[in-house]
């Protein structure tokens, strides 16, 4: 067997007194949709913080490639080629696409000897990845403010923004939520291209559908630990829905049929 | 509504404190004309008092448009330049008549207020204090330090040749220009600039952009506290004496210049040529009732109303946008 691109061994953290995860462990190869799946609550989000730098786990590991790695801040898993889609699409409403896509990591150019921001460069890279995306932006408003977007147009700069930069791994919180029919299936069809290319795509989501569309793999977590882990093609519907509910759950509805 | 109209409209209400600028001249210099036969702009002596009387509050103003684009405030800015203009009275008096003397008393005098600055950092980006609260417990500390430092007179009078050089003239006015500048390179230009839009639009989204928000929003309160250190300094060098109370009526005037000149309180948006447009549209309003000989007391009313009316334009642009 290859090595798994990204690795989580272990992995447990502390809020005050909760436990939020428990010895969580998963991996994900390269050109592989993992979901992520899970009820609200069962540590989803807190375990993506960890992988992406920004929190750090009290206990357990991380590997990059088969080698363990230490992530400071989300620059440092970023610099790993570890990008992460959050659910809010963690856009500045306030900046425009092209600020968006290098926010954090802006293109510099020296005028008086100092460095300012290249901004003709980062117009340019924002009309190059909206067009390799398929995306309609306006020319007058790719210079505005993103909060003049619609959700889909919003969720393409999102993950524009995470291609641009070569993603090895992608992590996405519920890319479909906000969006609607058409817009979703183009995000799937965006993850679909992207898994071809080679990149490992860590998928959270609360659609089954989606999940058993695109995912080779999947991860339950319930209350903090990993309640389970099937193969797409090995699995169905009902059963992951009772483990991540649980069997007590399970239980009080009767027998499974 | 078209895209055209639209685009004007977004346009004028972009423009609209420019052109209520240049409304306000043309009105003080019809007026000038008609009634008393001079000119109101063409007038060196006006044109003087006007950038002196907007230097200080403008001074206030640049370090306040960095806060208020991080959806901050800083209200503490007016007793911090009090405080330092106390302080660079003091510092320079030991040195008697000569001019090096500033040349220590001013760098340590900015120190001094950069104390407050830091503090007001550290409450607001670190133990999460609102900003409102956190500098309004400053205003009252660096009330109470300006006052105590000043001893029993209040004011604190000092002859320094190199402060009289400071304040003569032309001169504060060309410093605040120059300081304007430098700050307008450094908001529009530099990535420094770009994260302090970037947080003041979604500090979390900077955050996970690896942006360190903390560090940025406490250099951001000291950048405040500076350039109230500096607009102390320059009032002290013109009146020859420093008071404690110098900023209090600039703290004011300081925020309004922002809103003005079209930033939004709740962050993420104006910037320093607007707020240089700002403090001269309110200076050109106190100066301009005072030469066509209206009573004081209109001045705040008009003030007062300007400011509720580029409050009233910057919701009308939110809702344009939303209609885009």
């Amino acid at each position: 067997m290859s090595t798994p691109i990204l690795e989580a061994r272990d992995i447990s953290i502390r809020f005050g007194g909760v436990e939020a995860l428990r010895r969580v462990s998963l991996h994900v190869m390269p050109g592989e949709v993992l979901a992520l799946a899970g009820d609200n609550g069962a540590g989803k989000s807190t375990l993506i913080k960890i992988i992406s730098g920004v929190y750090h786990a009290d206990a357990g590991q991380l590997l990059f490639n088969g080698t363990p790695m230490q992530l400071r801040d989300p620059q440092d898993a970023r610099a790993q080629g570890i990008e992460t889609i959050y659910q809010d699409l963690a856009l500045a409403d306030n900046l425009d696409v092209g600020s968006n896509i290098f926010l954090g990591r802006e293109p510099v150019r020296r005028q008086f000897g100092i460095q300012v921001i290249d901004r003709e460069r980062m117009a340019q890279v924002a009309r190059e990845v909206l067009e390799r995306l398929d995306i309609v932006i306006p020319a007058r408003k790719l210079r505005g403010p993103v909060k003049m977007l619609s959700g889909g147009q919003r969720q393409a700069i999102a993950i524009g923004r995470a291609i641009y930069w070569n993603a090895h791994v992608l992590i996405m919180d519920e890319p479909t939520a906000a969006l609607g029919v058409p817009e979703q299936r183009k995000v799937m069809e965006l993850i679909a291209a992207l898994k071809a290319q080679g990149v490992a795509v860590i998928l959270i989501s609360h659609n089954l559908h989606d999940i058993f569309a695109i995912a080779d793999r999947i991860v339950v977590l319930r209350r903090g630990e990993v309640a389970g882990e099937r193969l797409v093609a090995g699995t169905n519907g009902d059963e992951i829905v009772r483990l991540m509910v649980g069997d007590t759950y399970a239980d009080a509805r009767g027998p499974a049929h | 509504m078209d895209n055209s109209r639209l685009d004007r409209l977004a346009l004028i209400s972009k423009i609209w404190p420019w052109l209520f600028l240049c409304a306000l001249l043309v009105f003080f210099e019809v007026w000038a004309r008609i009634s008393d036969h001079r000119s109101f702009i063409f007038n060196a002596y006006n044109l003087q008092s006007i950038g002196l009387a907007a230097s200080a509050p403008l001074l206030l103003a640049i370090g306040q448009t960095f806060v208020i684009i991080t959806a901050g405030i800083d209200l503490s800015v007016g007793f911090v330049m009090g405080l330092a203009a106390v302080c660079i009275a003091q510092f320079t008096i030991p040195g008697g008549n000569a001019p090096w003397v500033v040349l220590l008393s001013i760098p340590a005098t900015i120190v001094v207020c950069l104390v407050p600055g830091f503090v007001n950092g550290v409450l607001i980006a670190r133990l999460g204090v609102p900003a409102f609260i956190g500098t309004l417990g400053m205003y009252g500390v660096a009330r109470g330090v300006g006052f105590l430092a000043a001893g029993s007179g209040m004011t604190v009078a000092v002859n320094n040749a190199g402060l009289a050089w400071l304040g003569h003239g032309w001169t504060p006015v060309v410093l605040t220009l120059i300081l304007l500048l430098v700050m307008h390179f450094i908001l529009s230009k530099t990535r420094f600039g770009q994260y302090t839009y970037a947080i003041g639009g979604n500090p979390q989204s900077a955050v996970r952009a690896g942006i360190n928000v903390r560090r940025h929003l406490v250099v951001i309160y000291l950048i405040a506290a500076a350039f109230a250190a500096v607009g102390g300094i320059v009032y002290t060098s013109r009146f020859a004496a420093g008071a404690a109370n110098a900023g209090e009526p600039m703290l004011l005037d300081s925020i309004a210049a922002v809103v003005i000149g079209g930033a939004s309180l709740f962050g993420g948006t104006g910037n320093v040529i607007g707020t240089l447009i700002g403090a001269l549209i309110i200076a050109v309003i106190e100066f301009g009732l005072v030469f066509i000989d209206v009573n004081a007391f209109w001045q705040f009313i008009v003030v007062g109303i300007v400011i509720i009316m580029s409050v009233l334009i910057d919701q009308y642009k939110e809702r344009l946008g939303g209609a885009q």
